[in-house]
């Protein structure tokens, strides 16, 4: 590894930290796509920051696009709030007619700016390394490692000293503004801080990677764990990870840094998607199977201790009787059986004992509304589970 | 060449008037389609489609090894198809919202999209040139075939819709109805879904990947402020879908270096700012006209009533009373005076006001109405 490689692994981790920490917020406050808007519609502000300062890193160019950043924010609440439309449709009007006018204005003055849409569109972490940063004559990096460092140690004081507040008016905003913390405040606090990174972050993964930056690492983080501060680590986690392996995807594909890095993105949200433990795919499907299962065989057992004639009880007047697939009857028969509910003599089925305590106990929390109560029994009773 | 100049061309450049006539049918199909799709309240599916389908471009052309519209446009559709199927799924089987969802896809697909395209642009392949036009499209790349196809997809469409109106209509208004009265809304939920996917799909090479999906938006978006029947605001939406399209062509062909997908996308938010503010019914200007209106009346009523509570404390309700009776009515000016003596309901003097008949039923009817509601 040679010290420009170093340095933008170094770049690309530092830029998917800082998108990781807002966008953590904007997740849970069901707001990731106003990053989307964001990240587009500041292309008017750098373009007009660059036609005055032609340096991405200048500190006004950085002002600009993260005021155009906080414009969107404000117009799209706007247009909101006049009825007129939908959040959602308000958001996909206002930023593709700010990124039109940012696009016009590089095409007019393409001769003279050396802007491209396709870098601003796209990013090029790749060249971030040959903009350094000299101070007092000594070489002390690159730039952007510096811009992006600061916007991330910023963003990380903001979180230690605001963590309670932004904690509350995410999980509960009304009782967080009857304490007194102003809503609009937090809200235009957070877009500025989301507006911010994703100026400084624009250069290396451009408009829309920012996206992925944001969302993605929050996303995969928030189906492994239900609490804010672990799922804030495992969302930097994530994005730090997928900085690194993205940059030597790209190394090995020779393609984009960026492209790549979203990719590992795409690949550890899949994974997750499918195979984490309590919420993903797997699990989910497999819980529903075994709630189904387990809900047919309390429908069973019921039908069972209703009926005491030895003709209602016989198997193969069970299947017609409750009209269940032969798949479903066997499956739900069988489990009866390993849990000890039922006993079969000549194709009679019959409660056990211990079957005959479990349907009663079920039937007195159905009958008391008190249908939670039969999760905990089915601890309680169950050998094997659905 | 300035617009005049590029009205008279177009019946003489044929290539010319295939680009005016690819960019009006596309945007009158993605206005038609569009409304739809935001009165379903999926304004942004459109923009993780147009996002999703980059990748299947990609990948179609790596399989296919040369750049034919109907393998790249073949690819697409089936990214944006898998796109939407995975966005349903992390809906309903995990708890991420919607907009995660959208997000997710949009751009993780997207940066796929683009590690592939950049690979391929490594290739050494001559064939790839221009596979990025799909990234902001280039309109100057219709073909007559390209407008075939459209014209095709218009037509399929408009027969759907005209097939299937009533179905769509109750799976768009009241879903829970159309479910009730046996229709398979989730079949005609998709049917809709692909149409507006390969619209977009469409779409991609003359407005490009990023804003496409304010073609679709913006039509419906401003058709929807004029009116509340959903075959009128179809009908607009196509109208103006096509007429950014032709104007958005027109604007760009008549001024060097004016991207086509940008100038288009411009002129239909233009129609939509129009609309916001001078929609008859629900624009911010009639709207804000309306809420003057009221309140000078609620002014004038209030002044009315006051002067009534004065004059029937006296034996001749039409007596005169002095202008400073009314000091203590703060809403009280001279401009009250006038429009209330313009209606005929005061006598208004130098220094003194009496009410008229007229005026004193219309009081007596208000400070009734007024005693009632306390």
């Amino acid at each position: 590894m040679n010290n420009a490689q170093i340095e933008i692994q170094l770049i690309a981790a530092l830029v998917a930290v800082a998108c990781a920490l807002p966008g953590t917020f904007l997740v849970l406050r069901k707001m990731a796509l106003i990053t989307d808007a964001i990240s587009h519609a500041i292309l008017p502000g750098i373009v007009l920051g660059f036609f005055i300062t032609h340096d991405l890193n200048a500190p006004l160019l950085i002002v600009m696009a993260t005021l155009t950043g906080v414009l969107t924010v404000f117009l799209v609440s706007y247009t909101q709030k006049t009825g007129l439309v939908k959040e959602d449709t308000a958001i996909g009007l206002i930023f593709p007619a700010l990124f039109s006018i940012g696009v016009i204005m590089i095409a007019l003055r393409a001769n003279d700016v050396h802007l491209d849409v396709d870098a601003v569109l796209l990013g090029e972490i790749a060249f971030a390394p040959f903009d350094r940063l000299v101070w007092l004559g000594v070489d002390v990096g690159p730039k952007s490692m510096w811009v992006v460092g600061i916007v991330l140690f910023i963003s990380i004081l903001i979180l230690k000293f605001f963590f309670k507040e932004l904690k509350l008016s995410t999980f509960d905003p009304g009782l967080s503004a009857s304490l007194g913390f102003s809503p609009v405040l937090l809200h235009y606090g957070l877009m500025t801080l989301t507006s911010v990174t994703t100026v400084v972050s624009f250069e290396a993964v451009g408009a829309i990677l920012v996206v992925a930056l944001m969302i993605a690492p929050a996303a995969t983080a928030y189906l492994l764990t239900k609490d804010l501060r672990k799922m804030l680590f495992l969302s930097a986690f994530f994005g730090i990870l997928s900085a690194i392996a993205g940059y030597w995807l790209a190394h090995v594909l020779d393609a984009s840094i960026a492209g790549s890095i979203t990719t590992i993105l795409g690949i550890l949200f899949l994974g997750v998607y499918l195979f984490s433990p309590k919420k993903g795919w797997i699990a989910v499907w497999y819980q529903q199977k075994q709630q189904k299962l387990e809900v047919s065989l309390i429908t069973f057992l019921l039908h069972i201790h209703n009926h005491d004639l030895a003709s209602e009880r016989h198997i193969r007047h069970l299947r017609e009787h409750i009209n269940w697939h032969d798949v479903t009857a066997n499956a739900v028969l069988k489990l009866a059986q390993r849990n000890n509910f039922i006993n079969i003599e000549n194709g009679l089925v019959s409660l056990t004992d211990k079957g005959l305590a479990f349907t009663k106990q079920a039937i007195t929390y159905i009958m008391d509304n008190h249908t939670d109560g039969i999760e905990s029994m089915k601890q309680k009773f169950f050998l094997f589970r659905g | 060449m300035n617009l005049q100049h590029y009205f008279q061309q177009l019946s003489t450049d044929y290539t010319l008037l295939i680009i005016t006539l690819g960019t009006g049918i596309l945007g009158g199909l993605c206005g038609f389609l569009g409304s739809f799709a935001v009165l379903k309240k999926q304004s942004l599916l459109g923009d993780a489609i147009s996002h999703a389908a980059l990748p299947g471009i990609c990948l179609a052309f790596l399989i296919a090894g040369v750049k034919d519209t109907h393998w790249l446009l073949l690819g697409a559709l089936v990214s944006g198809i898998i796109g939407t199927v995975w966005i349903q799924g992390i809906v309903s089987r995990t708890y991420l919202k919607q907009d995660t969802a959208l997000g997710l896809i949009l751009s993780l697909f997207f940066g796929f999209g683009l590690l592939l395209l950049t690979f391929i642009q490594k290739m050494d392949n001559a064939n790839q040139a221009g596979l990025d036009k799909y990234l902001f499209g280039q309109a100057a790349t219709l073909m007559a075939q390209d407008v075939q196809i459209m014209l095709w997809v218009s037509l399929i469409s408009l027969f759907a819709v005209l097939l299937f109106w009533k179905e769509f209509k109750i799976l768009l208004f009241d879903i829970e109805y159309a479910k009730t009265i046996g229709l398979p809304t989730k079949y005609i939920d998709i049917f809709l879904t692909s149409l507006i996917v390969l619209v977009i799909v469409m779409g991609l090479q003359t407005v490009g990947v990023v804003l496409m999906s304010a073609l679709i938006l913006a039509p419906a978006a401003a058709a929807r402020q004029w009116t509340n029947k959903l075959w009128i605001m179809v009908l607009l939406a196509t109208l103006f879908g096509a007429l950014s399209g032709i104007s958005g062509t027109a604007l760009s062909a008549s001024y060097s270096q004016m991207p086509t997908g940008p100038v288009i996308v411009l002129s239909a938010s233009v129609i939509v700012l129009f609309s916001f503010i001078f929609s008859p019914k629900r624009g911010i200007l009639m709207r804000e006209i309306r809420f003057r209106k009221s309140r000078r009346a609620i002014k004038l009523n209030k002044a009315l009533s006051l002067m009534y509570r004065i004059a029937s404390k006296h034996e001749n309700v039409l007596a005169p009373h002095g202008k400073r009776m009314l000091n203590d009515f703060k809403g009280y000016s001279n401009v009250i005076f006038k429009k209330l003596e313009q209606q005929g309901l005061i006598n208004y003097r130098q220094n003194s006001w009496s009410l008229t008949e007229k005026g004193f039923e219309k009081a007596a009817n208000l400070y009734n109405q007024l005693g009632k509601d306390e």
